[in-house]
């Protein structure tokens, strides 16, 4: 996919984070482009889970700006940050589904806060629409409990996708699943890149998901982006580290 | 930021000082540091917990869910509680005053011990134990698998949604508990009574109410709101700031009972002493 041409949607210039003593993330810089899947790859603990929850707001940065649409979020108010978080889709790495809500009630909730003003029937179609998307429409009135792991990742994804957003940002999206769920997972991050044009980040240290999604690949050592590029750049490289990945 | 350092580490620091500094004096000031980084996080949480309240924003649904939630499913806790305290107080004190020959006195002592006393402080405990420890090991939970920071990402504030629905319910519905408690433990009483002798349910009544008057009522009613605002912020402070691990929501339900229980017990005794002084 051609970057230079395309509009940057996220741009982070010279993030830092640390915990404590622990400097996470040092002078990190990125740029997502309209409609690309990025991914970001690096070891567990690498600081890229740290990256992605800088990105939406739930971290704060130490120093550093991270634009997104333009909007140095770093310095937004809590009113402004909501609106950005509105174009902004979140996929965590458990799922998070509300535990206490079913399957319909969990996509419902962030739709009736986005999207305040549409009305009941257009609330219910929407969630059939993506449910049918993830392929889950018989699980429209199930408990979380009653999901399986990969059922789960699927409609954190409906839940995620169902407010249409303009930037998807995944966390791990295929962790803790079999390779034959993982795949599914990565053909329905596809999808929905297709299908919605949402540009995306995807945090995964999983080399087939990587393989499947990734229009770039950023790798993230030592709070630093210590490679960019293509997957075939990726592939063809002689270095170490990328090849202990690739291998 | 609150520092957990080993007793080893403690040897290290105190060894690589400049000016050299006992193991015992680190540790006390890492002590130090946390009671106040805790005692920061209070404040914060309830400053938030005010500035969110008067917010334009108010989740009336969830508001009602909760008030269902705490109120409707403590009805039959409550109603077995305020039962049993009547009736065991009723059995226990009719042979002292039998030997005094004041059995006619009882009612009026019942009622007036249940409503001043043991009404609003019992039922405020056992609601501590069902509230609060419900709340901590529910937003403990979901502490723990995300559901927080997914709230947040959703453009919902989860302080609004969670914490101030949660203690505003718990504030209105501990004084309406109380209530229902306070009238079956005068129940509870005259089946007590009635356990050796005939008192019609009337007569009770009426000699049970003869001596109340609108001064035992109004301080029992305001402290329980007191009570209730314990229950609701303790429980949701405790499961809001619950650490990472799935031992933490344990722990979070577990020291939400003990302090808001702990809390009831010195907010009652403030009370008791400011009615004092006011009716004196």
């Amino acid at each position: 996919m051609k970057t230079d041409t395309k509009e940057k949607v996220i741009e982070i210039t010279n993030l830092r984070k640390s915990f404590g003593t622990q400097e996470v993330l040092k002078d990190f810089c990125l740029n997502l482009y309209d409609g690309e899947n990025l991914v970001v790859l690096g070891k567990s603990g690498s600081g890229k889970s740290v990256l992605i929850k800088c990105i939406i707001g739930l971290l704060r940065a130490d120093s550093g700006s991270i634009k997104v649409f333009d909007q140095d979020i770093t310095t937004l108010s809590h009113k402004r940050m909501d609106e950005v978080r509105k174009k902004v889709g979140f996929l965590f790495q458990s799922g998070a589904l509300y535990d206490s809500m079913t399957v319909k009630q969990n996509l419902e909730f962030p739709l009736r806060r986005v999207k305040s003003y549409l009305k009941q029937k257009e609330i219910d179609a929407k969630i059939e629409e993506v449910l049918e998307n993830v392929g889950l429409l018989d699980a429209l009135d199930k408990m979380p409990s009653q999901l399986s792991g990969g059922m789960i990742k699927r409609i954190s994804l409906a839940r995620t996708i169902v407010v249409d957003p303009k930037i998807i940002l995944y966390d791990e999206p295929t962790t803790g699943l079999d390779p034959v769920t993982s795949d599914e997972i990565s053909s329905l991050i596809n999808e929905v890149q297709h299908k919605y044009n949402a540009s995306s980040i995807i945090i995964t240290h999983d080399i087939e998901c990587a393989r499947m999604t990734a229009n770039r690949l950023i790798m993230l050592k030592d709070g630093k982006a210590y490679k960019e590029g293509t997957l075939s750049e990726f592939e063809e490289s002689t270095d170490d580290i990328i090849n202990f990945f690739f291998k | 930021m609150k520092i957990n350092i080993p007793v080893s580490k403690a040897k290290e620091i105190a060894q690589h000082q400049t000016i050299r500094l006992s193991e015992s004096a680190i540790l006390s000031a890492v002590n130090m540091n946390n009671i106040l980084a805790d005692f920061a996080d209070v404040i914060l949480f309830v400053t938030n917990f005010v500035k969110e309240t008067f917010s334009r924003k108010f989740e009336v649904r969830e508001f009602l869910h909760q008030c269902f939630a705490i109120g409707y499913k403590s009805l039959s806790l409550v109603s077995v509680t305020g039962f049993i305290m009547g009736f065991v107080l009723t059995v226990q004190s009719r042979p002292q005053l039998s030997n005094f020959g004041a059995e006619t006195m009882l009612p009026g002592m019942v009622a007036i011990s249940l409503i001043r006393e043991m009404g609003p402080v019992i039922t405020a405990l056992i609601c501590a134990g069902k509230v609060a420890s419900g709340m901590g090991a529910e937003l403990g939970s979901m502490k723990v698998t995300e559901q927080i920071e997914a709230m947040e990402v959703s453009s919902t504030h989860p302080m609004r949604f969670l914490v101030v629905t949660r203690v505003l319910a718990a504030t209105l519905m501990i004084p309406l508990l109380v209530l229902y408690a306070d009238g079956l433990g005068i129940v509870g009483s005259w089946f007590g009574v009635n356990l050796k002798g005939d008192v019609s349910f009337v007569l009770f009544f009426s000699q049970a109410f003869k001596h109340i008057e609108f001064i035992d009522l109004l301080p029992a009613v305001i402290k329980t709101f007191f009570f209730g605002g314990v229950i609701g912020l303790v429980g949701c402070y405790k499961g809001y700031h619950a650490g990472r691990g799935t031992e933490s929501v344990g722990k979070a339900a577990n020291s939400a009972v003990v302090l808001a229980s702990l809390l009831i017990l010195i907010v009652d005794m403030i009370a008791v002493q400011i009615t004092d002084m006011l009716v004196v």
